[in-house]
């Protein structure tokens, strides 16, 4: 964002300042991403208010609001950490608080985001919030300083910031931020003010504690499921377990029965072929509490139409991917001649991969509250992207949107399923038929059985290599499910978008190299999950690469890095671009390698694997250590991580999302997988859907951070990739067996 | 009948069948106590009774009476908090944190019959789950909190 202007009114500031004695300033508007501003429908505009989002008060606590809702990826420490740098501020006085969901109508009657956009996805918060919070922080700096210099009658150039206390060292005068708030409230803020230059960041790059850790561990967090409104009831929903299915009649005279039941209502899904707002249609139960809306659901007799993907199994998927290979595909890349460097090849290589459907099963399972009335409706719950439920829930009552209002909670974990708001929508079909307000519990078997998953897909990879030893080819060809789901204005050329990022690596550092996409078809509904096509596309990369190095006799990290190179910006037009460096790819790949005691010998059935990969801007390398028994049991005592994104603003919150990412990526690559029987998917909850325990974690996860100094990038995601296939060539080392299936599952027992 | 619910004596008439977890959540008022999956895999319900950590979700309401349940509310002593609370909070383990109130609870009554657990103990006798991953620094935090609580840090 280059400096969008702070409009701020003196007499909005005295407002405000009035009601808290105290100094409330507002961040201008940062720039978003495309992809939140798809998931949102909230336009990119510029425009600018005052809000509570730092208060300064006359006791010299300070409270800093995070605009994005907070999932456990630490933005409710990390966001106000870089107003905090700004400000100037003692960060130990700062706490912290979600921000409500702010929107406004533009001048051109569009909705926009009142002070800054909202939303959490694509690993994008800092990215996004960056030059917007520092800006804000810059901005209260500026005008507590003028505040000062007015008391003092002091040139405000010779007034120094430091941890709240403001200083002129000519007449060795001194005071705090909380003795000139009140003063600085009345002053009119700069449009734009001086940004610290790095060197003298105190704050930004130190590691700090999450703000909120009390009051999770005291168990006071309000998450959306702790949501409650007055007079509110509780529902559960039956939806039609199959894909695309209806139902062809209803009995629900038992379910009235059940004590505490009050009402059941249908809810419709949108006609196949249209955009989703809810994922299945069904019939939900509302009742006085949980329990009696759960009994009430078990009593409901529904008779299920099947639906048009009645034949689809998981079998019967892949078998529909592998025929689709045979064929030809959609060349959605093609550098050079690839025919031509096969034809004049020294050797070749060729594998093929596959992976399952896996669900974000985040542990607190889909709710909402929703309160509809006749002129204005409020929901409550645990949103990624809180404009959208304010947006799909005003589409599907024709409301206006800013009769809605959405506060955010807490999320237990996201991963990316709760960019969609299906579950408002549904909660306010519910409130809207009962006239009540009503909180919608998923069950975790609705939660896994009616999630977007990750899309399942079978990868064939082929490279050559000339006399010389270079690799003169490379060939990527995927058939899957695209992520691009029920998007009926997309034409299918467009879905591999999703699934091949067409400047991903080894895009331009090999002259004839092709990707090819076969959308396949299958009704399970599919979605954005941590790292999207990166988790699937750098498990299948980079294990072939160490299929090519050992079939060669190459070192695999010695191979990795002659591809890459030299430091050096590539243009990568993905998400995570403009750029692509392949240098700090195999920086981060050195650094793991180092640290990890990488290429050491290693005793019997002990491997330790490497794989790199470049994810929505940020660079990770991981070194994994296996050990394998002689009944195939596997054991991973030690994983060393390697990271650069850029400027890192809470060294903690990166090595925490790193080790999230190590432990996801291994419990994600061991077991998990949703099957699917009959056109409905079987796996149901965590008996069946075996998410790792503390057992089977590595006991030691050593975390590296590269800082350069390179803009800041974020870090939910990229941790996860390298994981998959580190771990499989770990495992090659042991024992011998490649995986080239997900999950790996009994794969190794003997 | 009645139920003791950290300290305090609750009387419910409703369906004795119906989940604990339940009761505490909409009736009680205890939310701290969470909802995962609903048939004692996860352990996110996790509440003592008796001392022992019990999964919530599927214990009927009945199997509680007379029996002294705490919960998350109820672990720290006042404004002290509990050894695990309070390493929990030193080794920085939460992210999404909604299961650490379950994950504490099961720690604590862990400690209570070992207090001194080593590695293989928390493997065999922590068996909750965490989506977020954060195992490497909960591994920390309990021995910290096995340290804290037989009173050598």
């Amino acid at each position: 964002m280059d400096g969008a202007p702070i409009t701020t009114t003196r007499r909005d500031l005295l407002r405000y300042a009035a009601a808290g004695g105290a100094l409330v300033i507002a961040a201008p508007l940062a720039a978003c991403s495309r992809q939140a501003e798809e998931a949102s429908g909230v336009r990119e505009t510029q425009a600018s208010a005052v809000g509570p989002f730092i208060i300064i008060n006359s006791d010299e606590s300070i409270q800093i609001a995070f605009p994005n809702p907070e999932m456990g990826q630490g933005v409710d420490t990390a966001l106000p950490m870089i107003v905090a740098e700004e400000l100037g501020a003692d960060f130990d006085k700062v706490s912290v608080v979600q921000m409500p969901l702010e929107l406004m109508r533009g001048e051109d009657g569009e909705i926009t985001w009142k002070y800054i956009a909202q939303g959490s996805g694509g690993s994008y918060s800092i990215v996004g919030r960056w030059d917007g919070l520092r800006q804000a922080g810059a901005v209260a700096r500026e005008l507590l300083i003028a505040a000062a210099a007015q008391e003092w009658g002091a040139p405000s150039g010779e007034i120094t910031v430091e941890k709240g206390l403001l200083r002129h060292a000519a007449s060795g005068r001194e005071t705090t931020f909380g003795a000139v708030a009140g003063i600085a409230a009345t002053l009119t803020p700069a449009v734009e003010a001086p940004l610290k230059p790095r060197e003298e960041f105190t704050l930004i790059g130190t590691p700090q504690k999450m703000k909120n850790a009390r009051a999770i561990v005291t168990g006071e967090a309000i998450y959306g499921i702790d949501a409650e409104v007055p007079g509110m009831t509780h529902a559960v929903m039956a939806r039609c377990p199959y894909f695309d299915g209806t139902a062809l009649s209803v009995d629900d005279s038992a379910a009235r029965a059940v004590p505490g039941v009050i009402d059941i209502v249908k809810v419709d899904r949108p006609p196949l072929g249209g955009p989703y707002d809810v994922q299945a249609e069904g019939y939900a139960v509302v009742a006085e509490n949980t329990w009696a809306a759960m009994k009430g659901r078990e009593a409901l007799d529904i008779e299920w139409a099947h639906g048009p993907f009645a034949d689809e199994s998981t079998a019967s998927f892949k078998a529909h991917c592998e025929e689709l290979l045979q064929g030809e595909g959609q060349v959605v890349r093609n550098d050079g001649d690839l025919a031509g460097a096969f034809a004049n090849a020294a050797t070749t290589h060729e594998a093929y991969y596959w992976q399952p459907y896996v669900s974000h099963a985040p542990l607190e399972p889909q709710n909402c509250v929703a309160d509809v009335r006749d002129d204005e409706i409020y929901i409550i719950g645990p949103m990624q992207f809180p404009s959208s439920a304010n947006r799909m829930v005003a589409a599907k009552l024709d409301r206006d949107r800013l009769s809605i209002k959405v506060d955010i909670t807490r999320l237990g974990g996201g991963f990316g399923r709760r960019l969609t708001s299906d579950y408002a929508v549904e909660a306010a079909v519910i409130s809207d038929a009962v006239r009540r307000p009503v909180k919608l519990l998923w069950t975790r078997e609705d939660d896994m059985r009616h999630d977007f998953y990750r899309p399942s897909g079978m990868h064939h990879l082929r490279a050559c290599f000339d006399e010389n030893g270079d690799m003169t080819g490379w060939a990527h060809r995927l058939a899957s499910a695209s992520k691009y789901y029920r998007r009926p204005n997309m034409p299918e050329t467009d879905y591999w978008g999703a699934e091949l990022y067409q400047d991903d690596f080894p895009a331009q550092l090999v002259d004839n190299l092709q990707m090819e996409y076969f959308s396949a078809r299958s009704g399970a509904p599919r979605g954005s999950w941590r790292a999207p096509a990166h988790t699937a596309n750098a498990f299948v990369v980079q294990s072939f690469l160490d299929e090519i190095a050992h079939d060669r006799g190459e070192d695999p990290l010695a191979l990795r890095l002659r591809i890459l190179g030299d430091s050096r910006d590539l243009a990568y037009e993905n998400h995570g671009g403009p750029t692509f460096n392949p240098g700090r790819l195999a920086g981060v790949l050195r650094l793991a390698a180092d640290r990890g005691g990488y290429g050491a010998p290693m005793g019997p059935g002990r491997g330790r694997g490497i794989a790199g990969h470049f994810t929505f801007g940020g660079y990770v390398a991981q070194v994994v250590d296996v050990e394998i028994g002689p009944d195939g049991t596997l054991r991973v005592p030690r994983v060393v991580a390697a990271v650069d994104v850029g400027t890192v603003v809470n060294p903690n919150g990166v090595a925490a999302q790193l080790e999230s990412g190590v432990n996801d990526g291994l419990s994600t690559a061991l077991r998990l997988a949703i099957n699917v029987e009959g056109g409905r998917v079987i796996t149901g909850n965590f008996d069946s859907y075996q998410l790792m325990r503390i057992a089977e974690a590595p006991p030691e996860i050593e975390t590296h951070i590269i800082d350069n100094g390179d803009p800041p990038a974020g870090m939910g995601e990229m941790g996860l990739p390298p994981l998959a296939p580190a771990l499989a060539n770990a495992i090659f080392q042991a024992n011998g067996k490649r995986i080239r299936e997900l999950p790996i599952a009994d794969q190794l027992r003997i | 009948m009645k139920l003791n619910i950290n300290g305090q004596t609750f009387d419910y008439t409703g369906d004795p069948d119906m989940p604990l977890l339940w009761y505490l959540r909409d009736e009680a008022g205890f939310k701290g106590v969470k909802f995962g999956c609903g048939i004692a895999q996860c352990g996110a319900c996790t509440v003592h009774l008796n001392g022992r950590a019990a999964r919530s979700c599927v214990l009927p309401v009945s199997a509680a009476e007379d029996a002294d349940i705490t919960t998350i509310e109820g672990l720290a002593n006042g404004e002290t908090l509990h050894p695990v609370q309070e390493a929990w909070i030193e080794e920085d383990v939460a992210q999404c944190g909604y299961c650490q109130a379950g994950q504490i609870m099961a720690v604590a009554a862990l400690l209570e019959e070992n207090p001194n657990p080593t590695d293989e103990d928390i493997d065999s006798g922590l068996t909750n789950i965490c989506r977020c991953g954060t195992y490497t620094r909960m591994r920390k935090a309990i021995h910290r909190a096995a340290a804290l609580h037989r009173g050598e840090a």
